[in-house]
């Protein structure tokens, strides 16, 4: 009697969940049928007066739950409060435009169905995915569907282009910079704005971000004919670069980039300093947070390059005013911002396809969206970057941060 | 009558078995191929089959064997890192032929491995082999992160693993490796190495009284469990098309567990069943985000509470035995009054 008992509970429950799914898988097709009315009768002043006579759907897949959720929670609603905003000012050419968000927690396999997912539901264009691994994940699935997304936060450069086959992805783009694009822009800034004629380099070996840094800082130098006196190179865990702090020190260069994580970068420029080197230190934004491992006395005037400052323009500011209002300050991080950033372009790339007369879902109609992203970006107001444009590998090049080390605080200085 | 007299003959059953599978194929092929149901659906089918494989292949191991092995997801990581690395070496036109050979290599490597790590482990029991499992697999996982940069070569691309791995994984393939896989399994239980097996879990001490080598049986045990996960990571691997250690952990051992747990240990018809529904479930439940893990998590503690020995505790399904009894039924009727006669005769004597 137990034991049937404890089946009859068991088969009760699973039949719960199962007419629970089925309820709310009827809902979301009655979404469907019934458009700009329950699908989106939840955001904040509609424009009802523009309603055409559907909506046009972008996925927006992430890590919403999990170890990373941080950062999909601050892309999803970073992206999410353009949007919002464009559909209390009427929308892209008087359609609203619907968001489907669909979690996967960080994992590969659960980004695929994801994915899957979101195109069965008819999304023509993507904002996401979140992490690296995951996006190259979607992209395996996206490239073949010339399916037009954008990454707001994904840094490896094998998300856009594939160096086997030697193929660029088309579709994909980005609207944070890949890692050795700081490497450019600290040579360009050492060149233009410090005049530096000569440079030293001291990087960690066997770190794919140290050495990113270093070969694109090589390369620039070279091209604006600053002269590399010195690269100096040292192991993970090394705690010791007197050696090679000496070594540079005696070339007396203009400037000493070191592309490394802030907790080796406190050491290195402290025992500089004890060195006796008198040049200004550069990094790149692994440097942030360096003023907890030196004195401020041998920080003074240490610059880095970031993606992102909290509260340096006015554009940012609103921006911060804006997500704290509606989310909270918790996930508002770096790729919220470049989130915002992505769901502009992809707006106003929707937009002309939208103006072309082009038909949601048609081949053209992604290849319009595509060149659009790809074109008509560079002339946006954007709060990371006044305007996007894109390299032959769909990188985007644009505004970077400089960051100063002053009085033990590390404060912005320019959009650069 | 005896209830296992088998009215249907040997050869037929398995020819029903096949024609139905056959048919359950082709009609499922046709329709997937065929476009009636999105990519979205059939991804998660190729998934359910790939978790059935985990699940059934565990099921050796911790159902029949009774033994606890954790490492179950670093048996998968080599199969699919080895399928994985031949499938990016291969032309790209002959990727189709490939694939069957990759998937072989991938599950005979995980097998020499179940072999290498089975040999000391088995030597272990309950905890201890656990924990030893356990170990191996985190191990494989630090490997696989490691190996390039202190070997100085390009194999598994550590922590950005493994990319653009040709996606060669369709229902097909995925549904005839769980063909095979749960016709292998079943006749090597049915058979005296089966027997075998199941008696070191009933009583290991009795089993090596009547004669068994436990050691060798337990091996062997291990060994068909490795190489069964080797195959399904060869087949995840070409599913999804990237590959990083850090989704072959500790959890995805566990999740392969519950499965097996959740479905009853000892029962196949269990594990294919809770790999189907815990694969499904969380997609079914994507509409309510928020709580599908809770749902998922819930459903584990209520049928642990009250059915601790899994869903279907040790009870195995077989079409021809229903079909035997149906015909037995059928007969029954017809003699009804007859039987009814033996028995009084038999009560009066």
């Amino acid at each position: 009697m137990k034991k049937f008992l404890s089946i009859a509970l068991i088969l009760v429950l699973m039949l719960g969940v199962f007419a629970a799914c089925g309820n709310s898988a009827k809902d979301t097709e009655d979404e469907n049928n019934v458009p700009n009315n329950e699908a989106v009768g939840d955001l904040p002043d509609e424009g009802n007066e523009t309603v055409s006579g559907d909506t046009i759907k972008i996925g927006m897949i992430g890590c919403h739950t999990g170890d990373y959720a941080q950062y999909g929670l601050g892309v999803k609603n970073g992206a999410t409060l353009y949007i919002d905003e464009l559909n209390a000012n009427g929308g892209i050419n008087g359609k609203q435009v619907e968001i489907v968000a669909y979690d996967n927690k960080g994992n590969n396999q659960e980004a695929i169905t994801a994915f899957n997912r979101a195109v069965d539901e008819g999304i023509t264009a993507l904002i996401g995915d979140v992490l690296t691994g995951n996006t190259i994940a979607v992209v395996g699935e996206a490239y073949p569907l010339n399916l037009p997304m954008i990454t707001p936060s994904a840094t490896a450069a094998t998300v856009t282009y594939d160096d086997e086959t030697d193929t660029v992805y088309g579709n994909v783009f980005r609207t944070c910079f890949i890692d050795p694009f700081q490497g450019e822009k600290m040579a360009e800034y050492a060149s233009e704005v410090l005049s530096a004629k000569t440079a030293a380099i001291l990087f960690e070996t066997g770190n794919d971000y140290s050495v990113g840094l270093k070969d694109a800082f090589v390369a620039k130098c070279a091209e604006l004919d600053v002269e590399i006196v010195s690269q100096e190179g040292y192991a993970t865990g090394d705690k010791d670069f007197k050696s090679q702090l000496t070594t540079i020190s005696s070339k007396n260069p203009d400037v000493l980039f070191c592309p490394n994580y802030y907790e080796d970068d406190g050491l290195i420029i402290t025992q500089a300093r004890e060195v006796g080197f008198k040049g200004i230190v550069l990094g790149g934004d692994g440097m942030s947070g360096v003023t907890g491992y030196a004195s401020s006395e041998v920080l003074e005037g240490t610059l880095y390059v970031s993606g992102y400052a909290p509260g340096s323009t006015d554009a940012v500011k609103a921006f911060e005013a804006a997500y704290t209002e509606k989310y909270g300050a918790e996930t508002l991080n770096m790729f919220a911002a470049t989130a915002y950033d992505a769901a502009i372009v992809m707006c106003n790339a929707l937009a002309v396809a939208e103006e072309a007369g082009l038909e949601a879902g048609t081949d053209e109609y992604k290849q319009a969206v595509i060149d659009a992203i790809r074109d008509n970006s560079a002339e946006l107001e954007c709060i990371t970057s006044s305007g996007y444009a894109f390299d032959e590998y769909n990188n985007p090049v644009k505004d970077a941060v400089i960051m100063k080390v002053e009085d033990g605080e590390e404060v912005f200085v320019e959009i650069f | 009558m005896s209830i296992n007299k088998k009215i249907i003959p040997m050869p037929l059953r398995y020819i029903i078995n096949a024609v139905l599978f056959g048919a359950f194929l082709y009609i499922m092929n046709h329709i997937i191929s065929s476009g009636i149901i999105s990519k979205y659906y059939s991804g998660v089918i190729s998934l359910i089959g790939i978790y059935i494989i985990l699940a059934v292949s565990l099921n050796v191991a911790t159902g029949y064997l009774g033994q606890l092995p954790l490492g179950h997801a670093g048996f998968m990581v080599i199969g699919a890192y080895t399928s994985a690395i031949i499938m990016k070496s291969v032309a790209a036109g002959s990727t189709g032929v490939a694939f069957p050979f990759a998937l072989l290599a991938g599950g005979i490597l995980a097998g020499v491995f179940g072999l290498i790590i089975g040999i000391p482990a088995l030597r272990l029991r309950g905890d201890y082999l656990a924990i030893l499992t356990l170990g191996f697999g985190e191990i494989i996982r630090v490997i696989l992160l490691n190996i390039d940069n202190v070997l100085g070569f390009t194999l598994t691309n550590g922590a950005a693993g493994l990319q653009k791995i040709p996606k060669t994984t369709t229902f097909l393939i995925t549904f005839i490796c769980v063909g095979i896989t749960i016709f292998a399994i079943h006749t090597l239980m049915k058979s005296r190495h089966g027997r075998a097996i199941l008696s070191i879990r009933e009583n290991e001490i009795a089993a090596e009284a009547c004669g068994i080598n436990t050691t060798y049986y337990k091996t062997l045990g291990f060994v068909v469990s490795a190489f069964f996960a080797g195959i399904a990571g060869g087949l995840f691997a070409g599913y999804i098309g990237i590959l990083s250690p850090s989704d072959f952990g500790f959890m995805k051992s566990i999740e392969i567990l519950v499965m097996v747990v959740l479905g009853g240990m000892g029962s196949m018809i269990g594990s294919v069943l809770s790999a189907t529904v815990l694969t499904a479930l969380p997609e079914l439940l994507r509409s309510f985000e928020r709580y599908r893990m809770v749902v998922y998590s819930l459903i584990l503690v209520i049928v642990m509470i009250f059915k601790p020995s899994g869903l279907f505790g040790t009870y195995d399904f077989s079409l021809n035995s229903l079909l035997d009894k149906l015909i037995l039924l059928f007969k029954g009727k017809r003699k009804n009054g007859q039987k009814n006669n033996e028995i009084k005769e038999g009560a009066e004597k």
